[in-house]
């Protein structure tokens, strides 16, 4: 596996999608339940985000660990920051704080057609 | 293959000597785990860092023979 490609790949999505989601499946068609609370949570705010599907790709599935330092998938990027898998990023909605933070970085509801 | 809840329990006392760790079997299956820790060396880092800590703690296993461990980590009160 090459490393450093995959690593390159990682930075530059998490750079250029404000709202990045590392899960199993897609936001469509969540394959873990886990993954799936994530998007749920996402989408119940309103704001847009990109998902990738580690489940099609076994170097992203083992590169984003290494990336993070994070054991699992769901791994939930904000503006180029690590913010958590599952765990926290619904610890997190429910005390608003998520809320919080991503107003903080002028992410907001996306306009509804 | 399946850890128990003691051995999770043991593996976070060692790593977190201070830690007040409860570890709940939440489908009885040996698999799907939920853990509280508490500890001192979590004040004031980030749920990431504290999260890590715990991971670091377990030595590679989740992800792997522990599929699931759903944690809430703080610094006592």
């Amino acid at each position: 596996m090459d490393n450093s490609k995959i690593n390159d790949r990682i930075k530059s999505e998490v750079t250029e999608n404000p709202i990045m989601l590392y899960m199993k499946g897609t936001a469509m068609f969540p394959q873990c339940g886990f993954s799936a609370r994530v998007v749920q949570i996402l989408t119940h705010l309103g704001v847009p985000f990109k998902t990738a599907n580690v489940l099609e790709d076994a170097d992203l599935r083992d590169g984003i660990k290494q990336f993070s330092n994070w054991p699992t998938i769901p791994q939930l990027y904000v503006k180029g920051e690590f913010v958590g898998g599952c765990d926290i990023v619904t610890e997190m909605f429910q005390s608003g704080e998520l809320q919080t933070m991503l107003e903080h970085n002028g992410i907001t509801k996306a306009p509804t057609a | 293959m399946a850890m128990s809840a003691a051995d999770i329990e043991a593996l976070i006392k060692t790593a977190l000597p201070d830690a007040s760790v409860t570890v709940e079997d939440l489908a009885g299956d040996g698999d799907h785990y939920a853990a509280t820790v508490v500890s001192e060396q979590f004040r004031g880092l980030p749920r990431v860092r504290q999260h890590q800590l715990v991971y670091a703690a377990l030595q590679g296993r989740m992800g792997g023979v522990l599929h699931a461990l759903a944690l809430q980590t703080s610094a006592p009160d």
